[in-house]
C-alpha cells in the first residue's frame, strides 16, 4: 500500500460529552492520533466503546466537546456545517453498516447522486463504470430492495469511490452481511483502496477485517487504549 | 448560470425519480383533488350563480328593468341594443274595462314584441282550460285577459270589451306572466295588449298614472356594465331594478343558495388542506434519510433546501395544471347536465376560477410543505450513522402554523363574508382542538382499563406510545369522517328541511282589501267551501315620516331599496302574539292586557332604513301622526309565503284608523270554481295568485339542492383523501413494527388482530368525535346560517361510531396487509 508521511487526518484531544443527568455522559475521553495518506486504519472496540461517535466526528457529522480534527489540513470545526459538507463532498467517501441507499433511486442513480450533487458532468458514465467495476454492470436499473445485502453494499462502495475521495470512512461495512459476503465486500474495498490510493478508516468489531489494516486503534470506554503507539498489523 | 441550470435539472431528475418510485402519488393526488374541487366549485358556483340569477330573473321577466314615470328615452334603448342587450318596452296603467253594463278596474300592460325576455307567458283558450306556452304577444286589436277579469266581465274568447276609446277582442285567457307582481296595490285584474294599441285608447294623458318600463336581457357582464354605465344618468323618477331588488322571498332563497355553495367550497378547501398537511408530513418523514445522505455526500443546507423547493414548486404546478384540467372537464360536464334542468344559455366559463384553483393549491402546498421543508434542512447528518436521530422536534405542531394561516386566509377569501369565514374557521379549529383534547384524554383513560389479550394490548399500547401522532391521526380521521357525515346524512337532512320549508299546503292565494264588515262573511264562505278558516290580519296603511325625531325622505338614503321603502306606504298591522315564523332578534315582544304604544320592526327593514331598537317611529296614517318606540326587532321567514308585516303594533293602538284585512289560504289545484264564486260574492276583494312565484322559488331550491350535492361529491372525494392520507401517514412505521413482531414469532392471525384492534380504536374515537362535530356543525348551519329548525339525528352517531371503527379498521388493515403476506426479511428490507 502506498503510504506517505503526509498526515491526512489529525485528531487532537477529542472529547465528547452528551447531556445526561447532572454531570453529563462522556462518550470520548481525550483522543489523539494521526492517519497518514494511503494508510488503512481500523478502529475496534466493543459496542458502546464510542467508535461510531469517533467516526461521526471525523466525518464532520457531529461536533466534539473538546479538541480538534484536521482533514487534509483543514480544521473541521472551524468550518461551518456547509463548509464541512463541501469538504466531505470533495474528499470523503462513506460506506455504512446499513448501506444507506436511497430506496427510490436505482443502483445507477444512487451512484450518480454524489456526482450530480457536485454538479459534475458525465455522472452517468462514471457511475456506470464504477458499478461495472464492483461487478454490478447487470444490475444498473435495480432498486435497492431488489438487490441482496452484499449487492447493496457493493452499490454503496461504488457510490463511495465514484467521487475519487482521498479518504474513505466505513462504519461496520460488514455488520449486516454474512461472513462470505462480508469477505467479498472487504476484498473489493481493499482492492479499490489499493488501486486508487485512498486512505481507509474503518470502524469494525470484525477481527478478520481489522487484521487486514495497517494499524488498529482500540477503543474501550471512550478511551484510546494504544494511542499513537497503535499496534501495527 | 450553468450551475443554476444543472441544479434545476438535478431537482427535476430527483422529482422524476421520486415520482417513479411512487413517493409523490399521495401528495400529488391530494393537490389534484384540492385544485380540481376548488376549480370545479369555482366554475360551478359561477355558473349556478348565473343560472339562479336567470331563474330568479324570470320573476322579473328580464335581467334588468329600467322603471320610469316618463317614457324611457329611445336613445337609452338604442344604447342598450348597442351593448348587445335585448330590449322590450312596457307601459302599465290602470283603467276601467267595460263590457256592456259591467265595468271592472283593470291593470293594463302594453308590451312590444319579444316580451317576456325571461320566463314564459302561458295562455289558455277558455276560462280554467288547459294552458300552453306562447312566444308571441297579442296582435294589435286583440287582448289577453286574466281569469279574474274574464270572470268579472263574464267574457270569453272572441268577446269584445272597451278600454278608453278603443275596442279589444279577447283572444286568450292569460294564465301565467313571468313578471307577475304581487304587491298588494297592483293586484287588479290584468290585461295584456300590444303597445301599438296604446295611443288609440286615449288613456295615456299627462297626469294619468302611467308606469313605463324598459326590460333588458343579455349576458351577466353586459347587463352589469350597462347598469353601471347608466346609473349616473338616470333622471328623476327613473330607477333600475335587478333581481336582487326583487321580492324578499327570492332574495333570501338566493342568499341561502350562495351560502350553501360557498360552504361547500370552503369545506373542500379545508379538507384538501388537511390532506396536503398529512401528505407533507409523510413526505418529510420519508425524505429524512435522503436529506441526511445528501448532506453527507457534500450538499450544503441551502442546496438541499433549493432542491426540494424546486421539487415542490414543480410538483405544485403540475398537480395544479392537472387539477385545473379536471375542473374544466367537470364543469363542462356540469354545464351539459345543468342544461337539462334549466334551459338557459350559460356564457363560457372565465379563467378566474382556474386561477383561484391554482393559487389555492399552491398556497396550501407551500403553506404545509415549506415548514417541513425548513425542518428537512435541519436533519442531523449524523442520522446516517444513527437512525434513531429523527426529525428535528421543533417541526411539530408549530410547523402547521403557516399552513393554518394559509387555510385561514383561504377561508376568508372564499367565504367573502367575515361572519361565514369566522364560523367555518372557528368551527374547524374548535373541532380540531376539541377532538385532539378528547382523544388525548381517552387515550390516557384506556390505560386504566384492564385489557385482555395480547393483540388488543399491543394495539392500544401502540396508540399510546405515539400519543401525539395518534391524536393528530384521530383529528385528521375525525375531520375527514365529520365531513363525510355532514355530506351524507346531515346534508340530506338539511336539504330535506330546506326543501320542505315550503310545506305542500303552503298558502298559494292571498286575499287583500277585505273590509272589516266582510271578515265574518268571508270566514263563513271558506268554511262553506271546505277550506280551513284562514287567519285574517288587520292592515292599516301609513307613511313613515320620522325616525327618532328626524324627518325622513327618500333623499336621505343611498340604497335603492331603502328609497323605495320610504316612498311607498307601509302596511301596519296589530297582533297580540308573535307569529311562529317570526323570530325575535332584539328587544322583547309585548305582554299583558294593555301593552301601550310600541312597534315591532322586521330586522331587514330596520337595517335598510337605519332603525335601531328604542328609536321612535312616526307614521302618517290618513293624516294622523302615530308615534311609538321600537321595542323589538324580528326576523321574518319570508319563504313561508305567509302573510307577514314589516311593522306590527300591539292591539289597542291602531284600531281607530281605517283598516282592511288580508289573509292567505291554500287552494288545491283545479278548484277554480271556488275562485269564481269568491270573486262574485266579494267583488271588492283582490285575489293574488302566489302559486307561480312559489313554484319558481321551489324549482330554484331544487336546482340549488342538486347543484350543492354535486359540489359535495368533490368535497367527499377530498374527505376520502384525508382518510387515506391519515392512514398512510403512519403506515411505514406500522409495517416496520409488524415486521419485527413477525420476526419475533407473531402469527399472521395475531398480527392481523393487533392491526385491526389499533385501527378500530382509532376509527371508533374518530367516528364518535366526528358524529359530535357533524351534529354541532349541522346545528350551527341549520339555525344560524339557514334559519331552519334543527333536528337531532341518531343515525349520525350510530353510523359514525360503527362505520368509523369498521371502516378505518378495514382500510388500515388493507394498507398494512402486505406485511402479513411477505416473508419478514423481505418486508424488513422494504421497511
Amino acid at each position: 500500500m502506498a503510504q506517505s508521511n503526509e498526515k491526512i487526518i489529525s485528531v487532537a484531544s477529542i472529547g465528547k460529552t452528551v447531556p445526561s443527568g447532572a454531570t453529563g455522559l462522556t462518550i470520548l475521553h481525550d483522543i489523539s492520533f494521526d492517519v497518514r495518506a494511503g494508510e488503512a486504519v481500523a478502529i475496534v472496540g466493543v459496542s458502546g466503546s464510542g467508535k461510531s461517535t469517533l467516526l461521526g466526528l471525523m466525518a464532520g457529522l457531529d461536533t466534539p466537546s473538546t479538541g480538534a480534527i484536521r482533514i487534509d489540513g483543514h480544521d473541521l470545526f472551524e468550518l461551518d456545517e456547509d463548509g464541512r459538507a463541501a469538504l466531505r463532498g470533495r474528499m470523503v467517501g462513506f460506506v455504512f453498516q446499513s448501506f444507506q441507499l436511497l430506496s427510490s433511486l436505482t443502483a445507477l442513480e444512487n451512484v450518480m447522486l454524489p456526482l450530480e450533487l457536485a454538479g459534475r458532468a458525465s455522472a452517468e458514465a462514471a457511475a456506470r463504470e464504477m458499478l461495472e467495476r464492483v461487478g454490478l454492470g447487470e444490475r444498473l436499473r435495480h432498486y435497492p430492495k431488489q438487490l441482496s445485502g452484499g449487492e447493496q453494499q457493493r452499490v454503496a462502495i461504488a457510490r463511495a469511490f465514484v467521487t475519487q475521495p482521498a479518504l474513505l470512512l466505513a462504519d461496520e461495512p460488514t455488520g449486516n452481511l454474512d461472513a462470505a459476503t462480508g469477505r467479498q465486500v472487504i476484498d473489493l474495498m481493499f482492492e479499490l483502496n489499493r488501486e486508487r490510493g485512498t486512505t481507509l478508516l474503518l470502524v469494525t468489531h470484525d477481527e478478520g477485517l481489522s487484521r487486514r489494516c495497517d494499524r488498529v486503534l482500540r477503543l474501550a470506554g471512550g478511551r484510546l487504549l494504544n494511542g499513537d503507539a497503535a499496534e501495527a498489523v | 448560470m450553468t450551475k443554476l441550470r444543472s441544479e434545476l435539472m438535478l431537482a427535476l431528475r430527483l422529482l422524476w425519480r421520486d415520482h417513479r418510485a411512487g413517493e409523490l402519488a399521495l401528495i400529488a393526488a391530494a393537490m389534484v383533488i384540492a385544485v380540481a374541487s376548488v376549480t370545479t366549485v369555482g366554475f360551478f358556483t359561477d355558473r349556478v350563480h348565473q343560472a339562479l340569477g336567470r331563474q330568479a330573473n324570470q320573476l322579473l321577466g328580464a335581467d334588468l328593468v329600467i322603471v320610469s314615470d316618463k317614457p324611457v328615452e329611445s336613445a337609452l334603448e338604442a344604447e342598450a341594443r348597442e351593448a348587445g342587450l335585448k330590449t322590450v318596452r312596457m307601459t302599465r296603467f290602470p283603467s276601467m274595462a267595460v263590457r256592456g253594463e259591467r265595468n271592472v278596474l283593470a291593470s293594463i300592460k302594453a308590451v312590444t314584441q319579444g316580451y317576456p325576455l325571461r320566463g314564459e307567458l302561458r295562455v289558455s283558450d277558455e276560462l280554467y282550460g288547459k294552458d300552453r306556452a306562447v312566444t308571441d304577444i297579442p296582435q294589435p286589436g286583440a287582448a289577453w285577459i286574466d281569469e279574474r277579469l274574464a270572470t268579472q266581465l263574464g267574457a270569453s274568447r272572441g268577446d269584445r270589451f272597451e278600454l278608453g276609446r278603443s275596442t279589444f277582442t279577447v283572444a286568450a285567457i292569460l294564465t301565467h306572466e313571468p313578471d307577475v307582481s304581487i304587491g298588494f296595490m297592483n293586484s287588479a285584474a290584468r290585461i295584456l295588449i300590444n303597445e301599438a294599441d296604446v295611443a288609440a285608447t286615449g288613456l295615456v294623458q299627462p297626469g294619468s298614472r302611467i308606469g313605463y318600463r324598459l326590460q333588458l336581457a343579455g349576458s351577466v357582464e353586459a347587463v352589469e356594465t350597462f347598469r353601471t354605465a347608466i346609473a349616473p344618468r338616470l333622471q328623476r323618477g327613473q330607477r333600475t331594478e335587478g333581481v336582487r331588488d326583487a321580492r324578499p322571498e327570492i332574495r333570501s332563497a338566493l342568499e341561502r343558495a350562495e351560502k350553501f355553495l360557498s360552504l361547500a367550497a370552503l369545506v373542500s378547501v379545508v379538507l384538501a388542506a388537511v390532506a396536503i398537511g398529512l401528505c407533507a408530513r409523510r413526505f418529510l418523514q420519508r425524505h429524512l434519510d435522503a436529506c441526511a445522505i445528501m448532506r453527507c455526500l457534500g450538499a450544503s443546507q441551502a442546496k438541499v433546501m433549493r432542491l426540494y423547493l424546486v421539487h415542490f414548486l414543480v410538483l405544485g404546478a403540475a398537480a395544479s395544471a392537472l387539477g385545473c384540467a379536471i375542473g374544466v372537464a367537470a364543469q363542462a360536464l356540469l354545464a351539459h347536465w345543468l342544461g337539462t334542468i334549466v334551459p338557459v344559455e350559460l356564457p363560457p366559463p372565465g379563467g378566474l376560477p382556474a386561477l383561484h384553483g391554482v393559487l389555492t393549491g399552491l398556497a396550501l402546498l407551500l403553506g404545509f410543505a415549506l415548514p417541513p421543508l425548513a425542518a428537512l434542512r435541519r436533519v442531523p447528518t449524523l442520522r446516517v450513522l444513527r437512525r434513531d436521530l429523527g426529525a428535528p422536534q421543533a417541526g411539530g405542531i408549530a410547523t402547521y402554523a403557516v399552513g393554518y394561516a394559509a387555510i385561514a386566509g383561504m377561508i376568508f377569501w372564499k367565504a367573502e363574508s367575515l361572519r361565514l369565514g369566522a364560523m367555518v374557521l372557528g368551527g374547524f379549529t374548535g373541532a380540531m382542538l376539541a377532538v385532539g383534547a378528547l382523544t388525548w384524554l381517552l387515550l390516557r383513560a384506556v390505560s386504566g382499563v384492564g385489557i385482555r389479550g395480547v393483540t388488543w394490548r399491543y394495539g392500544i399500547a401502540n396508540l399510546k406510545r405515539r400519543a401525539l401522532g395518534s391524536v393528530l391521526q384521530v383529528v385528521a380521521l375525525g375531520i375527514g369522517m365529520m365531513a363525510l357525515l355532514v355530506l351524507t346524512l346531515v346534508r340530506q337532512d338539511l336539504i330535506h328541511a330546506w326543501e320542505t320549508t315550503l310545506p305542500p299546503e303552503a298558502p298559494n292565494r292571498f286575499v287583500v282589501n277585505i273590509q272589516p264588515d266582510q271578515v265574518q262573511r268571508l270566514e263563513a264562505f271558506f268554511e262553506g267551501h271546505g277550506v280551513a278558516r284562514p287567519a285574517m290580519f288587520p292592515m292599516v296603511r301609513g307613511r313613515l315620516t320620522e325616525i327618532a325625531g328626524r324627518p325622513v325622505s327618500a333623499a336621505d338614503y343611498e340604497d335603492e331599496r331603502a328609497r323605495r321603502l320610504i316612498e311607498r306606504e307601509f302596511n301596519l298591522s296589530w297582533a297580540e302574539r308573535m307569529r311562529s315564523d317570526n323570530r325575535l332578534t332584539a328587544g322583547a315582544w309585548w305582554t299583558g292586557p294593555r301593552p301601550g304604544a310600541q312597534y315591532s320592526v322586521e330586522q331587514g327593514l330596520a337595517e335598510s332604513l337605519g332603525i335601531k331598537l328604542g328609536d321612535t317611529l312616526t307614521f302618517d296614517i290618513a293624516g294622523t301622526p302615530v308615534a311609538a318606540r321600537v321595542t323589538s326587532l324580528r326576523k321574518v321567514d319570508w319563504d313561508t309565503f305567509n302573510v307577514n308585516f314589516f311593522v306590527i303594533a300591539p292591539p289597542g293602538m291602531l284600531e281607530m284608523h281605517p283598516a282592511s284585512y288580508v289573509t292567505s289560504f291554500y287552494l288545491p289545484p283545479g278548484n277554480a270554481t271556488l275562485l269564481a264564486s269568491l270573486v262574485r260574492e266579494f267583488p271588492n276583494v283582490l285575489l293574488v295568485d302566489v302559486a307561480q312565484v312559489m313554484a319558481q322559488v321551489q324549482a330554484m331550491m331544487e336546482q340549488v339542492a342538486r347543484a350543492v350535492q354535486f359540489i359535495f361529491m368533490f368535497t367527499l372525494l377530498a374527505g376520502l383523501t384525508v382518510l387515506y392520507a391519515a392512514i398512510a401517514s403512519t403506515q411505514d412505521e406500522r409495517v416496520y413494527q409488524a415486521t419485527i413482531m413477525r420476526t419475533l414469532g407473531a402469527s399472521r392471525r395475531q398480527l392481523r388482530r393487533a392491526i385491526l384492534a389499533e385501527f378500530a380504536v382509532l376509527g371508533l374515537l374518530a367516528g364518535v368525535l366526528a358524529a359530535a362535530g357533524a351534529t354541532a356543525l349541522a346545528y350551527v348551519v341549520a339555525t344560524r346560517l339557514l334559519n331552519l329548525p334543527f333536528t337531532f339525528s341518531a343515525p349520525v352517531w350510530i353510523i359514525g361510531a360503527v362505520a368509523g371503527a369498521a371502516g378505518i379498521a378495514l382500510a388500515g388493515y388493507a394498507g398494512t396487509r402486505r406485511v402479513l403476506d411477505a416473508p419478514p426479511l423481505k418486508a424488513m428490507r422494504e421497511a
